[in-house]
């Protein structure tokens, strides 16, 4: 059984919808992203769970057991705010004690136990001093040791890590992700970071406008995404204009290319077809090879292990490929120069538009 | 559907009531009441808009809207730039002395509005020792209710725009000075723009104080009319309650325009400052501070001349044909019946004023702050708390007559109590003890009580253990300004004190009206002395909780 | 739910239960006595005296009193006309007690020995709820040394006010506001008739640098030199004088208005019999005598005033004053004072 199920979770304000028909389940012990651009709702739909937003409609259950309207105090879950919302003026163990108090952990445990969590989120020694004292990356650390105080079942983080910088996020996604996997707290995360939603979660909901696009692991979300908005929003894409000419053939750049198209369309439909750069190839592209562009290569941005190249197929029609930097001297790729590509078949996702 | 029961939501709801409840009874009912009398004739019979006629009708109205129109504005235009720039001069710049001249600058707050007006008696009036200064012209009018009104407004001004002027980020100077703007420029459009709002906020407070007070033209106004003494003509001397509630009615006015213009200012006001703000830190330039310390002593011995000159009349024997010094005045029963017993009873009140309306408004700002739900109900608190600035103690104390005395009302009791005094003054400086309350309230992150309800912490534990110890400087600063406030309140008070509630304030009316100027103005230092004392006792409290909390302010 | 009344709630308990105690105190010391509420615009100082001889003679009962000015007091009573908090009234202007009477807010009473005193001192028709205690008139005080320094003529008359010497020298009273400033005003109209008395006014108004808003003021401001004229009454200026202020006791000779204090039993009073024995107090020659320290001109034939410093004339230069008819044109008459004279600048 799940342990945590959301039905046609919505929620209007006034005549805004905030979230629409929200649906997807969480397993025991899984780590979920709710992924998206700032105002798709992903917020709003982690206070629903944790009870601070109560729904218009639609139903939350944890364990089975039906707790849509419940209050937040009768839920069972810890929470990790982007502020981190710390008390500013309790010592870092009483911070971390707060909940145990009002489970009535007896007071000699109390202090075994902060010691054993801020042990376990690596900050030991740290107990007296006051969150003001601390760093932002340490801050973050306290207010995680103290969600996960109360044993929660369920582990709800909004924007954990955005308020950090570049380093320190880094090393607390690792950090966070292994403590999850240790305790094994089934847990939700809020971000609009792709890159650390793709690097922590078991799953992620892309969510736009309010709606889940896609529900799904992250290779598969990168591989095939569901939409043309998830195709953009996770990882880079190519969208290239193109019309529908007979099941598996699509006309695009001047020419009819192989793909595996939707069902249901006429011929003529106009459609868009998304290819990662990276998955442009440039070797073994002979004469007769499928999907075969000429290209000219415009610009050349150097991203380190990777240049990004704008590649001109005639027509109107540009299109991103990333070239390692052993490919680019192997094949002496350069600004101007001539260069043959092909789109492999398998690698393309055509969307009616 | 018990799994909905939350007992926490349940009691805030509850407690929101409570205070709504609360300020329906000790304003909108009080007010309202006064306000239909408006359109019933002395035997109650209704008459619509009868009165309001006969009142639009009398020449001297015109008159006297126009004489508080500009009276106020004038004394807004004078104290305004002043304080500003006695503020500015505290707070960014480096000048000696700046702790002595903010204590200097905030003496007035301290002293009932009247001792100013004694004090210029003594010094402008016609056998004053500086009438010359006047060139002829008589004090008793516009020109001492202005002088008076200055000094009694000086300091909320001088409070209002140093908390103003002591908020900038030091970034957006460097980025002006950069940018080659030169130090007008940079004053014009970057000093300014940042105190907008508050010195929108500096002008609506003063001119509703001037509007609205009464103790003031009442002893220096001479012949000249303000509808404040028009009131009090109405009501004390015809005893025409009707009409009195017609020109209270009017007097709001002034004060509600001045209160929608902030508002309006206040919407537009958008945040310049961000959490990342790097505080201001002036430097010292020489000429600057020199010119700056030499207007600051002149205010302050402006200030301090006529409080001294207050101090110096109540020891007078016979002024002015006795000079030598004596210390009968403060044998206050001489004067007054009720002796030192008035002044007991002011600092019993203000001390319950002061505890019960921190305490009450607390609560009040925390719940519209900090709990959900509820939205409208919230909303109606804080436009309820919002109404006590604009309106004048003399309405409110007649309103409070006709509400509470009434014999249905099953309140009665209170009335000729300790408790109706402190109702009713609690209620009169309801407003910017609720402003600073929720100004406190907001600096908080709004996440602490979701956080509190995701460890199974009821609200009121948080509140208890996290928001009162953060906000316990701004309650400090309410109490504080609860108790001064109380411990000068006359036009509300004066109607409502029973046998035993005499009240310092009011009795230093009362000696002054019977000739005991000097009684008047001793009472008047005594106050002074102790509002002073409360004051340094207050700041050691603030310094103590500074301490205590140092650890966790400081980075 | 627990925790939250003990912690949250106990120090507002506690706070409550404090204040409750505190009024508590008050209400059982309340017990022992039968403590009366009396309304009063007596002068300060004799508020001691006159409750200390009272309580002599009945210490069963206790005073507790309300003082104020005439007028707020009066505003006071009448604004808890619906639910009255006072038992008895001693010493207040008879203009209000006569308001209140109209208004039928006052107990019905003839204390012993009202027949004793002087028939002006005693509420002429049925149903009797007042009596007088004693009478002070208008008066002009008028400061010896500003006039010397100033040049000043001397004032027998009213008109002699209207000299333009005076220009500016002169303080009043503002009626609308000042029972005495009203009793002023409806003399002259008295005394010059209605159009002779509006244009004395006028004529004086040019001379009038302030009205104020209480009617000691003005001596007040003459003592202390502020005007060389004030308009008053006689007793705060033998009060000024006594202190050692250089005024002058004028009482003009062409008459002056006056204004008797006395005493009513307000009806409804939950303690009737206690204040039925104020009254028959206040009516006492024992309590003349002791107004006597203050008036001159006294309820009780038998009593002599012996204020200092007080004008032996004024009691024959008294108006006839007809107290129902000056009350019943108050409000014509303050609406024509007020278009006349009120907020207008003054004259340079």
């Amino acid at each position: 059984m799940a342990h945590l199920k959301i039905e046609n979770l919505t929620k209007r304000f006034g005549g805004f919808t905030a979230v629409r028909e929200a649906s997807f389940e969480v397993a025991q012990g899984e780590f979920v992203c709710l992924l998206g651009p700032s105002g798709c709702g992903k917020t709003t739909l982690l206070r629903m769970i944790a009870g601070l937003e109560t729904a218009s409609a639609g139903r939350i259950l944890q364990n089975g057991a039906e707790m849509t309207h419940l209050p937040p105090s009768k839920r069972d879950f810890g929470i990790v705010f982007q502020s981190y919302a710390l008390f500013p003026n309790l010592t870092v163990s009483d911070n971390v004690a707060y909940g145990l108090r009002s489970k009535g952990v007896a007071r000699a445990d109390m202090a075994k136990r902060v010691d054993e969590l801020l042990t376990l989120v690596g900050l030991p020694g740290e107990a007296r001093k006051y969150p003001a004292q601390l760093s932002g990356g340490q801050q973050q650390r306290v207010a995680l040791a103290r969600a996960l105080a109360i044993q929660p079942g369920l582990l709800l983080l909004d924007e954990p890590l955005s308020a950090l910088d570049a380093r320190v996020r880094q090393h607390l996604r690792h950090e966070i992700r292994a403590l999850q996997r240790r305790l094994g707290v089934t847990t939700i995360m809020v971000t609009h970071d792709q890159e650390e939603g793709l690097t922590m979660a078991d799953r992620i909901a892309v969510m736009n406008a309010g709606a889940i696009e896609q529900f799904a692991a992250p290779a598969e979300l990168y591989a095939r995404p569901a939409t043309p908005f998830v195709a953009d929003f996770v990882g880079t894409t190519n969208f290239l204009p193109a019309t529908f000419v007979a099941p598996g053939r699509v006309a695009a750049a001047g020419r009819e290319l192989a793909a595996d198209t939707p069902a249901g369309l006429a011929p003529g439909a106009k459609l868009r077809i998304c290819v990662r750069p990276e998955d442009v190839a440039v070797r073994d592209v002979g004469p007769g090879a499928p999907n075969r562009l000429e290209t000219k290569v415009g610009e050349l941005v150097f991203m380190g292990a990777f240049s990004r190249a704008r590649l001109d197929a005639g027509g109107g029609v540009a299109l991103q490929a990333d070239f390692s930097a052993n490919l680019l001297r192997d094949r002496a790729i350069a600004e101007g120069v001539s260069l043959a590509v092909a789109l492999p078949p398998e690698r393309l996702r055509v969307f009616a538009d | 559907m018990f799994k909905r029961f939350d007992t926490d939501a349940i009691f805030q709801r509850l407690a929101l009531l409570a205070v709504a409840a609360f300020l329906i009874v000790v304003l909108a009912l009080p007010l309202g009441t006064l306000f239909e009398k408006s359109f019933r004739d002395r035997d109650g019979v209704w008459v619509g808009l009868a009165n309001w006629v006969r009142y639009l009708e009398t020449p001297s109205l015109v008159g006297s809207l126009w004489n508080t129109i500009w009276v106020s504005a004038l004394a807004t235009a004078i104290v305004v730039p002043l304080a500003f720039v006695y503020a500015y001069a505290l707070t960014r710049t480096t000048m000696r002395w700046r702790g002595l001249f903010r204590a200097v600058g905030l003496v007035p707050i301290l002293a009932p509005s009247l001792l100013p007006a004694i004090s210029l008696i003594y010094l402008f009036g016609n056998q004053g020792f500086a009438r010359w200064m006047l060139m002829g012209e008589t004090v008793y009018g516009p020109i001492g209710i202005v002088i008076a009104q200055v000094f009694y407004c000086f300091p909320h001004a001088f409070l209002i725009l140093a908390t103003a002027l002591s908020i900038a980020d030091k970034r957006h100077y460097e980025a002006a000075s950069v940018l080659g703007a030169g130090q007008t420029r940079i004053f014009l459009t970057v000093t300014l723009p940042g105190v907008k709002y508050g010195l929108v906020s500096a002008f609506f407070v003063v001119f509703t104080l001037v509007a609205t007070d009464f103790g003031i033209p009442k002893v220096i106004g001479g012949r000249f009319n303000v509808l404040a003494t028009d009131i009090y003509k109405q009501v004390v001397g015809q005893q025409n309650f009707e009409m009195g509630a017609v020109v209270g009615m009017v007097l709001l006015l002034p004060a509600m325009l001045a209160f929608a213009v902030d508002r309006w200012v206040a919407k537009r006001q958008v945040a310049l400052l961000t959490a990342r703000a790097v505080p201001y830190e002036p430097k010292p330039n020489a000429i600057r501070d020199r010119a700056l310390f030499a207007f600051c002593a002149l205010i302050a011995a402006c200030i301090l001349t006529l409080l001294g000159v207050a101090v110096w009349a109540s020891f007078i024997q016979y002024w002015p044909w006795n000079t030598a010094l004596t210390l009968r005045h403060y044998v206050f029963s001489n004067a007054d019946a009720s002796g030192w017993e008035a002044y007991w009873n002011s600092l019993q009140m203000s001390a319950l004023v002061a505890t019960f309306g921190t305490a009450a408004i607390g609560v009040g700002a925390w719940l519209v702050e900090k709990t959900k739900g509820a939205g409208i109900l919230r909303g109606a608190v804080h436009l309820l708390a919002m109404i006590p600035l604009a309106v004048p103690g003399l309405v409110l104390g007649i309103a409070y007559i006709f509400f509470f005395n009434a014999p249905s009302n099953p309140l009665g009791f209170v009335y000729g109590t300790m408790a109706i005094l402190v109702l009713n003054t609690i209620a009169h400086f309801y407003t910017v003890a609720h402003l600073t309350s929720l100004q406190a309230l907001k600096q908080m992150d709004p996440e602490f009580e979701s956080v509190s309800a995701s460890l199974k912490v009821s609200v009121w534990r948080t509140a208890w253990r996290v928001t009162l110890p953060v906000a316990s400087p701004a309650a400090l600063d309410v109490w504080f300004y609860m108790f001064v406030n109380s411990m000068t309140t006359v036009s509300a008070v004066v109607f409502l004190y029973g046998p035993f509630t005499k009240l310092a304030s009011v009795s230093i009316v009362n000696m002054d009206e019977a000739g005991f100027t000097a009684s008047a103005a001793a009472m008047g230092v005594v106050v002074v002395l102790t509002s002073g004392f409360a004051k340094i006792l207050h700041s050691l409290l603030a310094a103590y909780l500074a301490k205590r909390t140092q650890a966790w302010r400081a980075r | 739910m627990i925790d939250i009344f003990k912690r949250g709630l106990r120090p507002l308990a506690v706070a409550a239960t404090a204040v409750a105690a505190l009024f508590a105190a008050q209400a059982a010391d309340a017990q022992q006595r039968t403590r009366i509420t009396v309304y009063t615009a007596l002068e300060n100082d004799q508020l001691a005296p006159y409750k200390e001889a009272f309580e002599r003679a009945h210490p069963d009962v206790e005073i507790a009193w309300v003082r104020d000015s005439t007028g707020t007091i009066t505003a006071r009573f009448l604004a808890e006309r619906e639910n009255p908090r006072a038992d008895a009234i001693w010493g207040l202007a008879l203009t209000s007690i006569l308001m209140f009477e109209q208004q039928n807010l006052l107990a019905e009473y003839s204390p012993q020995g009202f027949a004793a005193l002087k028939p002006s001192f005693r509420d002429a028709a049925a149903p009797i709820t007042w009596h007088g205690m004693d009478a002070f008139a208008a008066a002009i005080c008028y400061n010896s040394a500003v006039a010397r320094q100033r040049n000043l003529p001397p004032i027998r008359t009213w008109a002699d006010l209207l000299n333009p010497a005076f220009r500016g020298q002169i303080v009043m009273p503002n009626p609308a506001s000042s029972g005495t400033g009203y009793l002023t005003v409806s003399a002259w109209l008295s005394i010059m008739g209605e159009a002779g008395g509006w244009d004395y006014m006028s004529k004086l108004h040019d001379n009038v640098a302030v009205y104020t808003h209480s009617g000691s003021a003005p001596c007040v401001q003459a003592a202390r030199g502020e005007a060389a004229v004030g308009i008053s009454f006689d007793m705060r200026a033998a009060r000024e004088k006594t202190q050692g202020a250089p005024v002058d006791i004028v009482v003009p000779t062409d008459g002056v208005g006056w204004e008797m204090e006395a005493s009513a039993i307000v009806r409804g009073t939950r303690n009737m019999a206690a204040a039925q024995k104020l009254m028959d107090f206040s009516a006492s020659l024992a309590a003349n005598q002791l107004y006597a320290r203050y008036y001159n001109i006294l309820a009780h034939p038998g009593a002599t005033g012996a204020a200092q410093n007080y004008p032996a004339e004024t009691e024959a230069r008294l108006i006839r004053a007809d107290f129902a008819a000056i009350a019943a044109m108050r409000e014509r008459v303050l609406a024509e004072w007020t278009r006349r004279f009120d907020g207008k600048s003054a004259p340079r």
